[in-house]
């Protein structure tokens, strides 16, 4: 009942044999276990558990070579590689269910309407280091999610697929569901880790990476949910299948979160290397720009990248077209706005969202955010003044690259590429003391 | 005592999945925050005497951590998403017409203690903008229409 209305493009999936992470996001009922397994859950557990060896299932995940969808996109075989084998410590399993970076909605609406999908996941990837004891870290203020995870995994645990000598292989596995405290820093793996640990939520200096020394100083994997709901389809499907999908160095399918002026908002799965322009365009997903207005700018992967001009968006969403244009596909959280948007009160809302999520451990990161806050409302409110703009520079320089996670490099990103294609529209909001055009949004 | 029965059940149940007590710190802060409604030094205390963990490094925690309201606050709390997806769809508007409508501007509880209005940061629901969370249930694609009815409701029930 407290479902998300989000708008997604299921009908489709369900029709395809590529897409496979929204195939049943519209049935009500797949949040039960037997609906589930009638389509097809929990087989890819079984036949892992039925022989497949945890380096074979590393072996099959590598061999596509997904990458992380939780931003940073590493590849997801490579990384459960780094375990140690020979190490006598426990390993740990952490999903990453945090959702916070802006414009991304996508993991809400795997947990909620599929699950077990997710369990699913999480358990392969147990399997595949090694690891009895799974977490899974959903911010806090998914309350929903968090019933619907607990519910699925008692449902789990109840019919055996999780607990003790699993279907009689003798694979023990245990699954701690973990809710956070509402901090978009605690979806940084390290600073996730810390926050299960019960500490601040603050990032760790690295090395030693998770791998090697994670949750309690031990082997821990970090991954994110949509990552995660993709394994089974790999392992049930295979590999050398999941590599059809998608472009060569970009494989698999993808959920994109469409949010902001578009008339079909919703999350859309679709196959990497799908255009953008037809994403936002296209009657079947975001249908156009609303009121028919001009398109101003589009962030494509999250607040944390850099924008695309409306002569940028004939691009492919996939990890390198996205580079080549300048950005990124960080979470897959397409952002649109129109010609009413001022971009200098774009950026006054994302730096006062990173000012608001650092952690503080750094000074580049804590102090340059509040500068870079205080700056960019003054020239908001009217009172910008000559120089302004080289100081903004400036500060983000000093801050890119030199923080100890990649929080700073995501709040200086969308501002450095705002004064590299909107200059002028900065200069003359500090010229006229006012905005060239005025974002005055009405809801409803 | 100020957590009930039930709560402190519920923290010693949860602690008792973790391979160390200290993780236990952020579920019995949930727990006692859904119960109280905010969390205090003396409810760091008490926590301290079920999980064992000295109330500090509790304190230290809980103060990281901007979704446990550390004072007192309105029966129901109103969380309006002022990010960037929900302010493309007039979240800003929204916050005027709930400041106007509950007669109190954001950071505010009214006087008879039935609503507090905050903002918040994205709550993932950016497709289905503007948005408010209000205590644990989440109200998407607002509209004025919506937000009356949801208003409307929540004060009837009491
Ligand atoms: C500030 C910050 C916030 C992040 N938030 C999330 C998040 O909410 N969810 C997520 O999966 N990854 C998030 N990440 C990325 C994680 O650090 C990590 O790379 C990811 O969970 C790894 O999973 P993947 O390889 O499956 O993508 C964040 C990173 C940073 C720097
Ligand atoms: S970059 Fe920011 S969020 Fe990351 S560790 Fe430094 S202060 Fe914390
Ligand atoms: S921007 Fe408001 S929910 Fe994401």
């Amino acid at each position: 009942m407290f479902y998300s209305p989000v708008i997604t493009n299921a009908a489709e999936a369900a029709k395809s044999d590529r897409l496979h992470l929204f195939k049943y996001v519209e049935d009500p009922d797949q949040d039960k276990l037997d609906t589930f397994v009638k389509h097809g859950g929990y087989a890819a557990w079984r036949k892992v558990l039925d022989g497949m060896k945890p380096d074979e299932v590393i072996a099959e995940v590598k061999t596509s070579g997904p990458r992380g969808r939780g931003g940073a996109g590493f590849p997801t075989g490579m990384k459960w590689g780094f375990i140690p084998k020979d190490s006598p410590k426990p390993r740990y399993l952490c999903c990453n269910a945090d959702e916070s970076e802006p414009g991304t909605c996508k993991d809400r609406v795997l947990m909620e309407r599929d699950p077990h999908g997710v369990i699913e996941g999480m358990a392969i990837a147990s399997y595949a280091i090694g690891c009895h004891l799974m977490f899974i870290y959903i911010r806090g203020e998914f309350f929903f999610c968090a019933q619907q995870i607990e519910a699925a995994m008692k449902e789990a645990y109840a019919k055996g697929y999780l607990g003790k000598n699993i279907f009689g292989s003798g694979y023990d596995l245990e699954m701690i569901v973990h809710t956070g405290g509402g901090a978009y820093i605690c979806g940084e793996e390290t600073a996730l880790l810390n926050s299960i640990e019960g500490h601040r939520g603050m990032s760790r200096i690295r090395p030693p990476f998770p791998a090697i020394e994670g949750l309690y100083a031990c082997p821990t994997i970090v991954n994110n949910v949509e990552s995660l709901a993709s394994v089974p389809h790999i392992i049930n499907r295979g590999g050398e299948w999941y590599k059809t999908l998608g472009t060569e160095k970009s494989c698999g399918s993808k959920i994109f979160s469409l949010s902001g002026h578009v008339k079909r908002p919703g999350n859309y799965e679709v196959e990497l290397g799908f255009s953008l322009k037809k994403l936002i365009y296209d009657e079947a997903y975001g249908g156009g720009i609303l009121g028919d207005k001009k398109l101003k700018g589009v962030i494509p992967g999250g607040s944390s990248t850099p924008f695309l001009l409306p002569d940028m968006i004939d691009v492919n969403l996939d990890y390198e077209s996205l580079v080549e244009k300048g950005s990124m596909l960080g979470s897959g959280a397409v952002i649109v706005f129109h010609e009413d948007t001022c971009i200098v009160w774009v950026i006054k809302k994302l730096i006062h969202f990173y000012r608001h999520e650092s952690c503080g451990k750094c000074t580049p990161c804590r102090e340059g955010t509040g500068w870079l806050e205080k700056i960019i409302n003054r020239i908001e409110a009217g009172q910008g003044k000559p120089g302004d703009l080289e100081k903004i520079d400036d500060i983000c320089n000093n801050i890119m690259g030199r923080t100890i996670c990649p929080l700073g490099d995501a709040a200086v990103m969308p501002i450095q590429s705002s004064l590299k294609l909107f200059r002028d529209e900065w200069q003359y909001h500090i010229e006229h003391g006012k905005c060239m055009v005025k974002s005055d949004f009405s809801f409803g | 005592m100020i957590l009930t029965e039930d709560s402190v059940n519920k923290i010693k149940e949860k602690a008792k999945q973790y391979p160390r007590m200290k993780s236990a710190i952020l579920p019995a802060l949930t727990i006692a925050y859904q119960q109280v409604g905010h969390v205090d030094p003396v409810i760091y205390e008490e926590i301290s005497s079920i999980i064992r963990i000295p109330a500090l490094e509790i304190a230290e925690a809980a103060t990281f951590y901007t979704m446990f309201h550390k004072k007192p606050r309105g029966k129901y709390l109103i969380q309006v998403c002022h990010n960037i997806s929900c302010s493309l769809m007039g979240a800003d508007s929204l916050i005027s017409y709930l400041e106007n409508k509950l007669g109190i501007i954001k950071g505010e509880t009214t006087d008879d203690d039935i609503f507090t209005l905050v903002t918040v940061e994205c709550l993932g629901s950016c497709a289905t903008a503007p948005m408010m969370q209000i205590n644990e249930i989440f109200y998407e694609n607002l509209t004025p229409e919506k937000v009356d009815q949801i208003l409307e409701e929540l004060k009837n029930k009491d």
